[in-house]
Protein backbone atom coordinates (compact mmCIF):
# COMPACT_ATOMS: atom_id res chain seq x y z
CA UNK A 1 0.00 0.00 0.00
CA UNK A 2 1.59 3.34 -0.81
CA UNK A 3 1.67 5.78 1.86
CA UNK A 4 2.56 9.80 1.92
CA UNK A 5 5.87 8.71 3.03
CA UNK A 6 6.81 6.50 -0.14
CA UNK A 7 6.02 9.52 -2.25
CA UNK A 8 8.29 12.16 -0.37
CA UNK A 9 10.97 10.14 0.48
CA UNK A 10 11.18 10.00 -3.53
CA UNK A 11 10.71 13.75 -3.67
CA UNK A 12 14.00 13.88 -1.51
CA UNK A 13 16.07 11.32 -2.67
CA UNK A 14 15.56 13.47 -6.41
CA UNK A 15 16.58 16.76 -4.57
CA UNK A 16 19.48 15.36 -3.59
CA UNK A 17 20.39 13.94 -6.54
CA UNK A 18 19.87 17.24 -8.07
CA UNK A 19 22.17 18.99 -5.64
CA UNK A 20 25.18 16.59 -5.65
CA UNK A 21 24.79 17.41 -9.31
CA UNK A 22 25.09 20.83 -8.95
CA UNK A 23 28.37 20.58 -7.49
CA UNK A 24 30.21 17.96 -9.19
CA UNK A 25 29.25 19.54 -12.62
CA UNK A 26 30.81 23.08 -11.54
CA UNK A 27 31.64 23.16 -15.87
CA UNK A 28 28.79 22.21 -18.10
CA UNK A 29 26.26 24.75 -17.90
CA UNK A 30 24.16 22.47 -20.09
CA UNK A 31 23.72 19.87 -16.82
CA UNK A 32 23.57 22.53 -13.85
CA UNK A 33 19.86 23.49 -16.08
CA UNK A 34 19.33 19.89 -16.05
CA UNK A 35 19.81 19.63 -12.18
CA UNK A 36 17.43 22.32 -11.87
CA UNK A 37 15.12 20.78 -13.71
CA UNK A 38 15.46 17.83 -11.97
CA UNK A 39 14.96 20.17 -8.62
CA UNK A 40 11.68 21.24 -9.84
CA UNK A 41 10.50 17.52 -10.84
CA UNK A 42 11.46 16.61 -7.17
CA UNK A 43 9.19 19.23 -6.10
CA UNK A 44 6.25 19.21 -8.24
CA UNK A 45 6.50 15.03 -6.98
CA UNK A 46 5.98 16.20 -3.73
CA UNK A 47 2.96 18.30 -4.40
CA UNK A 48 1.42 16.04 -6.27
CA UNK A 49 1.56 13.51 -3.10
CA UNK A 50 0.15 16.21 -0.66
CA UNK A 51 -2.72 17.45 -3.07
CA UNK A 52 -3.49 13.44 -3.52
CA UNK A 53 -3.05 12.68 -0.02
CA UNK A 54 -4.94 15.51 1.42
CA UNK A 55 -7.60 15.71 -0.99
CA UNK A 56 -6.72 19.01 -1.89
CA UNK A 57 -6.93 20.33 -5.86
CA UNK A 58 -4.25 23.76 -4.96
CA UNK A 59 -1.11 21.28 -5.01
CA UNK A 60 -2.15 20.45 -8.55
CA UNK A 61 -2.92 23.90 -9.53
CA UNK A 62 0.63 24.71 -8.43
CA UNK A 63 2.53 21.77 -10.37
CA UNK A 64 0.74 23.54 -13.52
CA UNK A 65 2.06 26.96 -12.96
CA UNK A 66 5.61 25.34 -11.84
CA UNK A 67 5.67 23.43 -15.03
CA UNK A 68 5.07 26.86 -17.25
CA UNK A 69 7.34 28.77 -15.49
CA UNK A 70 10.14 26.22 -15.51
CA UNK A 71 9.75 26.19 -19.01
CA UNK A 72 9.85 29.65 -19.66
CA UNK A 73 13.01 29.39 -17.94
CA UNK A 74 14.20 26.51 -19.40
CA UNK A 75 13.60 28.55 -22.97
CA UNK A 76 15.37 31.61 -21.77
CA UNK A 77 18.07 29.91 -20.27
CA UNK A 78 18.96 27.79 -23.12
CA UNK A 79 18.79 31.28 -25.74
CA UNK A 80 21.23 32.43 -22.89
CA UNK A 81 23.63 30.28 -23.58
CA UNK A 82 23.08 30.35 -27.14
CA UNK A 83 24.76 33.60 -27.28
CA UNK A 84 27.20 32.54 -24.62
CA UNK A 85 28.81 30.39 -27.05
CA UNK A 86 28.39 32.64 -29.72
CA UNK A 87 30.31 35.35 -28.13
CA UNK A 88 32.42 33.45 -25.86
CA UNK A 89 32.80 30.43 -27.43
CA UNK A 90 32.54 28.41 -24.72
CA UNK A 91 30.34 27.25 -21.99
CA UNK A 92 32.76 26.64 -19.68
CA UNK A 93 31.81 28.56 -16.42
CA UNK A 94 35.81 28.65 -15.34
CA UNK A 95 36.37 30.73 -18.49
CA UNK A 96 33.23 32.85 -17.99
CA UNK A 97 34.90 35.42 -15.72
CA UNK A 98 34.87 38.97 -17.24
CA UNK A 99 33.01 40.03 -13.87
CA UNK A 100 35.54 39.19 -11.34
CA UNK A 101 32.81 38.14 -9.29
CA UNK B 1 -3.38 -10.56 -7.02
CA UNK B 2 -3.53 -8.00 -4.65
CA UNK B 3 -3.95 -4.64 -6.11
CA UNK B 4 -2.82 -2.70 -3.32
CA UNK B 5 0.51 -4.98 -3.65
CA UNK B 6 0.73 -4.40 -7.24
CA UNK B 7 0.53 -0.63 -6.46
CA UNK B 8 3.06 -0.91 -4.86
CA UNK B 9 5.18 -3.24 -6.64
CA UNK B 10 4.85 -0.63 -9.69
CA UNK B 11 5.42 2.27 -7.23
CA UNK B 12 9.06 0.35 -6.22
CA UNK B 13 9.72 -0.06 -9.79
CA UNK B 14 9.05 3.20 -11.16
CA UNK B 15 10.58 5.36 -8.66
CA UNK B 16 13.88 2.34 -9.30
CA UNK B 17 13.62 3.89 -12.86
CA UNK B 18 13.53 7.06 -11.42
CA UNK B 19 16.52 7.35 -9.38
CA UNK B 20 18.51 5.38 -11.27
CA UNK B 21 18.23 7.51 -14.67
CA UNK B 22 18.31 10.87 -11.99
CA UNK B 23 22.15 9.25 -11.06
CA UNK B 24 22.75 8.80 -14.94
CA UNK B 25 21.74 12.78 -15.82
CA UNK B 26 24.74 13.68 -13.59
CA UNK B 27 27.20 11.19 -14.15
CA UNK B 28 26.95 10.61 -17.98
CA UNK B 29 30.34 11.93 -19.51
CA UNK B 30 28.43 12.80 -22.80
CA UNK B 31 25.64 15.31 -22.65
CA UNK B 32 23.37 13.96 -25.27
CA UNK B 33 23.12 11.08 -23.64
CA UNK B 34 22.62 13.01 -20.23
CA UNK B 35 19.66 14.49 -21.91
CA UNK B 36 18.48 11.42 -22.75
CA UNK B 37 18.29 10.17 -19.44
CA UNK B 38 16.48 12.92 -18.36
CA UNK B 39 13.91 12.35 -20.86
CA UNK B 40 13.09 8.87 -18.78
CA UNK B 41 13.37 10.48 -15.55
CA UNK B 42 10.54 12.71 -16.88
CA UNK B 43 8.62 9.96 -18.19
CA UNK B 44 9.32 7.59 -15.32
CA UNK B 45 7.89 10.37 -12.84
CA UNK B 46 5.07 10.48 -14.93
CA UNK B 47 4.13 7.52 -14.27
CA UNK B 48 4.81 7.76 -10.74
CA UNK B 49 2.32 10.67 -11.21
CA UNK B 50 -0.36 8.57 -12.38
CA UNK B 51 -0.33 6.01 -9.85
CA UNK B 52 -0.79 8.99 -7.98
CA UNK B 53 -4.50 9.77 -9.68
CA UNK B 54 -2.92 13.03 -11.04
CA UNK B 55 -3.59 11.73 -15.11
CA UNK B 56 -3.49 15.50 -16.55
CA UNK B 57 -0.68 16.70 -15.13
CA UNK B 58 1.43 13.53 -15.71
CA UNK B 59 0.45 13.54 -19.40
CA UNK B 60 1.18 17.38 -19.21
CA UNK B 61 4.49 16.24 -18.15
CA UNK B 62 4.89 13.59 -21.20
CA UNK B 63 3.57 16.49 -23.73
CA UNK B 64 5.52 19.74 -22.81
CA UNK B 65 8.44 18.81 -20.87
CA UNK B 66 9.47 15.74 -23.15
CA UNK B 67 7.96 16.57 -26.10
CA UNK B 68 9.20 20.54 -26.09
CA UNK B 69 11.43 21.19 -23.27
CA UNK B 70 13.87 18.25 -23.41
CA UNK B 71 13.92 18.53 -27.85
CA UNK B 72 15.00 22.25 -26.97
CA UNK B 73 17.96 21.07 -24.62
CA UNK B 74 18.99 18.18 -27.34
CA UNK B 75 18.61 21.01 -30.35
CA UNK B 76 20.94 23.12 -27.75
CA UNK B 77 23.46 20.37 -26.32
CA UNK B 78 23.78 19.35 -30.56
CA UNK B 79 24.25 22.82 -31.98
CA UNK B 80 26.94 23.78 -29.65
CA UNK B 81 30.23 22.41 -29.98
CA UNK B 82 31.15 21.22 -26.55
CA UNK B 83 34.79 19.93 -25.80
CA UNK B 84 33.34 16.98 -23.70
CA UNK B 85 36.84 16.29 -21.93
CA UNK B 86 37.74 19.28 -20.76
CA UNK B 87 33.94 19.70 -19.28
CA UNK B 88 34.86 16.86 -17.03
CA UNK B 89 37.89 18.71 -15.19
CA UNK B 90 36.94 18.85 -11.42
CA UNK B 91 34.85 16.32 -11.15
CA UNK B 92 36.74 13.94 -9.22
CA UNK B 93 37.65 17.02 -7.29
CA UNK B 94 33.84 17.99 -6.58
CA UNK B 95 32.67 14.91 -5.88
CA UNK B 96 33.62 14.33 -1.93
CA UNK B 97 31.83 17.46 -1.23
CA UNK B 98 28.78 17.18 -3.74
CA UNK B 99 28.52 13.55 -2.11
CA UNK B 100 28.71 14.78 1.39
CA UNK B 101 26.68 18.19 0.85
CA UNK B 102 23.56 15.81 -0.29
CA UNK B 103 23.97 12.88 1.68
CA UNK B 104 23.71 15.21 4.89
CA UNK B 105 20.93 17.06 2.99
CA UNK B 106 19.05 13.54 2.36
CA UNK B 107 19.70 12.23 6.17
CA UNK B 108 17.99 15.27 7.91
CA UNK B 109 14.96 15.18 5.13
CA UNK B 110 14.52 11.79 5.62
CA UNK B 111 14.84 12.69 9.56
CA UNK B 112 12.19 14.70 9.18
CA UNK B 113 10.22 12.56 6.95
CA UNK B 114 10.92 10.15 9.54
CA UNK B 115 9.01 11.68 12.38
CA UNK B 116 6.56 12.64 10.67
CA UNK B 117 5.89 8.65 9.22
CA UNK B 118 4.92 7.54 12.95
CA UNK B 119 1.66 7.77 11.95
CA UNK B 120 0.74 6.16 8.80
CA UNK B 121 -0.90 7.87 6.27
CA UNK B 122 -2.82 5.70 3.98
CA UNK B 123 -4.03 7.11 1.16
CA UNK B 124 -7.71 7.88 0.61
CA UNK B 125 -10.45 7.95 -2.21
CA UNK B 126 -9.34 9.73 -4.83
CA UNK B 127 -10.62 13.33 -4.12
CA UNK B 128 -11.91 13.70 -8.33
CA UNK B 129 -13.72 10.65 -7.81
CA UNK B 130 -15.61 11.71 -4.43
CA UNK B 131 -16.07 15.02 -5.98
CA UNK B 132 -18.18 12.82 -8.87
CA UNK B 133 -15.52 13.72 -12.14
CA UNK B 134 -12.12 12.66 -13.80
CA UNK B 135 -9.07 14.44 -12.35
CA UNK B 136 -8.98 16.91 -15.66
CA UNK B 137 -12.52 18.48 -15.12
CA UNK B 138 -11.55 18.50 -11.08
CA UNK B 139 -8.08 20.53 -12.32
CA UNK B 140 -9.95 22.51 -14.51
CA UNK B 141 -12.76 23.67 -12.36
CA UNK B 142 -10.29 25.59 -9.53
CA UNK B 143 -8.04 26.26 -13.03
CA UNK B 144 -10.58 28.22 -14.73
CA UNK B 145 -12.91 29.73 -10.97
CA UNK B 146 -10.65 29.95 -8.13
CA UNK B 147 -7.18 30.92 -9.82
CA UNK B 148 -8.31 32.38 -12.92
CA UNK B 149 -6.23 35.62 -12.69
CA UNK B 150 -2.46 33.32 -12.10
CA UNK B 151 -3.68 31.22 -14.93
CA UNK B 152 -3.39 34.64 -17.24
CA UNK B 153 -0.28 35.46 -15.59
CA UNK B 154 1.19 32.26 -16.57
CA UNK B 155 0.03 32.82 -20.04
CA UNK B 156 2.03 36.17 -19.99
CA UNK B 157 4.96 34.72 -17.97
CA UNK B 158 4.51 32.07 -21.61
CA UNK B 159 4.68 35.00 -23.83
CA UNK B 160 7.61 37.00 -21.81
CA UNK B 161 10.03 34.19 -22.28
CA UNK B 162 9.05 33.47 -26.26
CA UNK B 163 9.43 37.28 -26.90
CA UNK B 164 12.87 37.11 -24.23
CA UNK B 165 14.15 34.13 -26.04
CA UNK B 166 13.54 34.93 -29.83
CA UNK B 167 15.14 38.46 -28.94
CA UNK B 168 18.42 37.45 -27.41
CA UNK B 169 18.70 34.57 -30.03
CA UNK B 170 18.09 37.10 -33.05
CA UNK B 171 21.00 38.17 -34.94
CA UNK B 172 21.32 41.23 -37.65
CA UNK B 173 23.71 40.28 -40.32
CA UNK B 174 24.76 43.13 -42.40
CA UNK B 175 25.27 41.23 -45.60
CA UNK B 176 21.70 40.50 -45.63
CA UNK B 177 19.37 42.25 -47.87
CA UNK B 178 15.82 43.35 -46.67
CA UNK B 179 13.29 45.82 -47.23
CA UNK B 180 12.80 48.70 -44.70
CA UNK B 181 8.80 48.88 -43.99
CA UNK B 182 9.08 52.32 -43.23
CA UNK B 183 10.18 53.89 -45.91
CA UNK B 184 8.38 51.61 -47.88
CA UNK B 185 5.02 53.48 -46.62
CA UNK B 186 6.49 56.80 -46.33
CA UNK B 187 7.07 56.66 -50.41
CA UNK B 188 5.55 59.31 -52.38
CA UNK B 189 3.74 58.98 -55.35
CA UNK B 190 4.75 62.05 -56.99
CA UNK B 191 8.72 61.01 -56.09
CA UNK B 192 7.99 57.91 -57.86
CA UNK B 193 5.82 58.78 -61.63
CA UNK B 194 5.77 61.85 -63.87
CA UNK B 195 3.08 61.84 -66.32
CA UNK B 196 4.15 63.61 -69.32
CA UNK B 197 1.23 65.58 -71.95
CA UNK B 198 1.92 65.17 -75.45
CA UNK B 199 -0.07 65.88 -78.73
CA UNK B 200 -2.15 62.77 -80.13
CA UNK B 201 -0.79 60.97 -82.96
CA UNK B 202 -2.00 62.40 -86.31
CA UNK B 203 -1.16 60.98 -90.10
CA UNK B 204 2.25 61.39 -91.82
CA UNK B 205 3.30 64.37 -93.32
CA UNK B 206 2.09 66.65 -90.71
CA UNK B 207 4.79 68.36 -88.23
CA UNK B 208 4.27 66.31 -84.83
CA UNK B 209 4.23 68.73 -81.95
CA UNK B 210 6.80 69.08 -79.35
CA UNK B 211 5.73 66.98 -76.34
CA UNK B 212 5.08 69.21 -73.34
CA UNK B 213 6.19 68.17 -70.00
CA UNK B 214 4.26 68.66 -66.94
CA UNK B 215 5.16 68.11 -63.42
CA UNK B 216 1.52 67.45 -61.76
Amino acid sequence: MITLSHYIVLGAVLFCIAVAGLFINRKNVIVLLMSIELMLLAVNTNFVAFSRFLGDVSGQVFVFFILTVAAAEAAIGLAILVLLFRNRSTINIADIDSMKG
Amino acid sequence: MNPQLFQLICFYAFSFVTVAAALSVITLRNTVHAVLALVLTFFSTACLWMLAEAEFLALALIVVYVGAVMVLFLFVVMMLDIDQEKMREGFVKFLPVGLIVALAMLAEMLGLIGVRAMHVQIMGANPATVAGMSNTAWLGRALYTQYLLPFEIAALILTVGVVAAVALTLRQRGDMRHESASQQVAVNPRDRIRIVKMASERPAGESPATPQESKP
